[in-house]
């Protein structure tokens, strides 16, 4: 006889599950599902609903509209850089910043945040510097780096496939009976990858304290949504895995700043992960290499700038005397230093002895270099010192710096 | 004759296969009216239409996966993968079903499509997006892999690729995507997978390499005549699965001395397998160890670093040297 155990299910079952249980019994009949929500709280002329606007404190509101700016500002002056030539191809975060920060900011420095590469906002507030974001974008692995004090994982260019780690990182918080949230973001094209039905069925099974943030914005660089997907909403997959889930206008921060404030909630409590789409539009190109007029038209294109986050927040802080005119002004002006300032000691940075050295590309491979890498290692500064030496002899041989 | 770009060439052969059998058909990521994100599936959406030129949704496993599903049916699929920084998605279904087919089913079934990639660095490219593992396709029993190294043979390759009976992958070194221009000849030519090719004979020492290193194997060729009057011969592998090493090893029965160059790692790379062949066929031949000029053993650094990554003619001039000095 093998003694079977039992499987100690601490979960309660769902309402899914609970009705499954009914239908057993019965022959055909609609099984009940969950609804799903969509919710709007500030719309595109910063009107807001008095039912159901926030209690946010005033630093918070200012704090919120502080990284949302700040990401516009230098996502804009990167744009810039990028078509002198002074940075790489990087995907514009522009339109993106009310579901970034409408999200991370209920996230304690403890918890954890795993972006995709559109959540400028949330990393500048998570505490990643302009200047990292500059390094990574300008081909420099040191802007990948997570700064100290905060669990944050860097940027992820190959689609969906952080989600499994946020679910991952959630389930270990649960094994060893830690509190902790995890924040993870992709879009709605990364919704059709496996990993992200992956990382949301592991999450739910295990009740991991996840947030799922959707940042749709219609587009997978050409693709639109309808070619993608044939739901109505990708707020309804959460149906399928036993988690709540809603859909918001993701241009509408105080929208996405309440749903994000339950699912954390939620997740704290040990009630398991939500899934939150942000409907918004991304108005930029995918990437600097994209050109947007092969797929869309420009008709389109403007309707969904004017709903773009930034402005509406701007006029409902105003409204609310939260800021004067001329205290926006002041802060703009005072981002805009910042930024200058990352960007010349990130440009002098790039040419330093440091970050320019090539043998670096060896040292952080393992803990330990195995010897054979650190003979390829020899072989490579064995040839930089001869170029350099050649170089010497003959300038126009230079071998440069980084850039 | 007409002069065009690897990335026109690439686009002809497409063009040209879909017209001459209703069976291929394009898929992938913004193939459709976008045209790919390196155009190479221009104006086939437009001519071809939304049944034969299928814009997917975002799903590398699910382009691969259903492209076998469609070969198995009896279509031909050319499925894109944007960057092969994001083909591992898919590799499962190569590795464990196109591969595997013909030979799970005693010949009953069979996969006839092709995956193309763009590969390698050298475009200043986002991270995962300059990686060069053709290796791992190579060591996949069942796969073929081709890498074209200019216009001419990139059509030429591709339609052999489409009209094999196998699961072919077509990595393009995207770097000489538009580097420069060739003639390719109006009538459609193919072009034999497992066949390498010289591109340049000499008798003092092998050469061999493929894709995009050929052009700094070319200039170092050039260099070792001008700086040492070194008549160096240059193999073109074409294929690098299945590998064919006759040209090789009658090269270095000839020479006595060979480098092989790939931006690929180093370890298990192709020139590990180069190496093996050719002592396995012409020890006794070897004058000197072949050397390779390789990528180094570590992901291709992040693109302000990637040129010292990749194999120039200067590293590749200096292997010779030391080989020719053995």
């Amino acid at each position: 006889m093998t003694n079977y155990v039992k499987y100690p299910l601490k979960a309660k079952p769902n309402s899914v599950q609970q009705s499954l249980k009914v239908v057993t019994a019965m022959p055909r009949k609609p099984i009940e599902l969950p609804q799903i929500e969509y919710m709007s709280i500030l719309d595109e002329d910063a009107v807001v609903d008095k039912a159901l606007e926030p209690k946010i404190a005033e630093e918070e509101l200012k704090n919120i509209y502080r990284y949302m700016l700040l990401a516009r500002r230098t996502d804009e002056r990167m744009l810039m850089m990028q078509r002198q030539g002074r940075l790489g191809t990087f995907p514009q975060s522009s339109g993106h910043e009310a579901i970034s920060m409408g999200s991370c900011i209920h996230l304690k420095k403890s918890d954890w945040h795993v972006p995709a590469y559109r959540e400028l906002a949330g990393l500048l507030y998570r505490g990643w510097s302009i200047d990292s974001t500059l390094l990574y974008w300008n081909g420099f692995e040191e802007g990948a780096r997570p700064p100290e004090g905060v669990n944050d994982l860097p940027v992820c260019v190959p689609i969906a496939s952080q989600l499994l780690h946020a679910a991952g990182i959630g389930m270990g918080m649960n094994l060893r009976g830690e509190k902790g949230v995890v924040m993870t973001y992709f879009g709605d094209g990364a919704s059709s990858e496996g990993d992200t039905h992956e990382a949301m069925n592991f999450a739910a099974v295990y009740q991991a304290p996840v947030v799922f943030m959707c940042l749709n914005n219609q587009y997978a660089i050409s693709v639109p949504l309808s070619k993608q997907m044939r739901n109505a909403t990708l707020a309804q997959r959460a149906i399928a895995y036993g988690m709540p889930g809603i859909r918001v206008d993701g241009n509408d921060v105080l929208a996405v700043y309440v749903a994000a404030k339950e699912a954390v909630e939620r997740a704290r409590a040990g009630e398991g992960p939500t899934l939150i789409e942000g409907l918004t539009y991304r108005f930029t190109p995918h990437t600097t290499a994209d050109d947007p007029k092969r797929y869309r038209s420009e008709e389109e294109c403007n309707l969904w700038t004017k709903r773009e986050p930034l402005n509406r927040f701007k006029k409902y802080l105003l409204n609310k005397g939260v800021y004067t005119e001329a205290q926006l002004t002041a802060l703009e002006e005072e981002l805009d230093a910042e930024i200058k300032a990352a960007i010349a000691r990130t440009e002098a940075a790039a040419v330093s002895e440091e970050l320019s050295n090539p043998l670096a590309m060896f040292d952080y491979l393992y803990a330990d270099m195995p010897p054979y890498l650190n003979e390829q290692r020899e072989e490579l500064k064995s040839h930089l010192e001869k170029q350099k030496a050649k170089a010497g002899k003959s300038p126009q041989h230079a071998s440069g710096t980084a850039r | 004759m007409a002069l065009m770009n690897m990335a026109k060439s690439i686009n002809l052969a497409l063009f040209e296969a879909m017209e001459r059998d209703e069976r291929v058909i394009v898929m992938g990521e913004d193939v459709g009216p976008d045209e790919g994100v390196f155009r190479i599936t221009e104006g086939l959406f437009h001519k071809f239409g939304e049944k034969r030129v299928l814009d997917t949704p975002l799903a590398e496993s699910g382009i691969v996966g259903t492209a076998i599903g469609m070969a198995m049916y009896g279509m031909k699929p050319v499925c894109e993968i944007q960057f092969s920084g994001f083909d591992y998605y898919s590799f499962h279904q190569l590795e464990c079903h196109a591969s595997r087919f013909r030979n799970r089913t005693r010949g009953r079934l069979s996969v006839p499509m092709v995956m193309r990639a763009p590969y390698g660095g050298g475009i200043r490219a986002l991270e995962h997006h300059s990686e060069s593992r053709e290796a791992i396709y190579a060591h996949t029993p069942g796969l073929k892999v081709v890498i074209p190294s200019g216009p001419r043979n990139a059509r030429a390759l591709l339609h052999s690729a489409i009209q094999d009976p196998d699961p072919v992958i077509y990595y393009e070194p995207k770097a000489i995507y538009r580097l420069f221009k060739e003639e390719v000849p109006e009538k459609m030519e193919t072009l034999p997978i497992g066949q390498s090719n010289i591109v340049k004979e000499g008798k003092d020492l092998t050469i061999i390499s493929y894709g995009a290193s050929l052009r700094a194997a070319l200039e170092a060729v050039e260099l070792l005549e001008e700086e040492d009057g070194v008549k160096a011969e240059l193999i073109d592998l074409l294929t690098i699965a299945p590998l064919d090493a006759t040209l090789i090893v009658e090269s270095i029965k000839k020479t006595g001395r060979a480098v092989i160059v790939h931006e690929g790692p180093r370890t298990c790379g192709l020139g590990a397998e180069v190496v093996a062949r050719v002592n396995e066929a012409a020890f006794l031949y070897l004058e000197a160890p072949i050397r390779r000029v390789t990528g180094f053993d570590t992901p291709i650094p992040y693109f302000s670093k990637e040129r010292f990554y990749l194999p120039d003619a200067e590293r590749v001039v200096a292997a010779c040297r030391e080989t020719l000095s053995f």
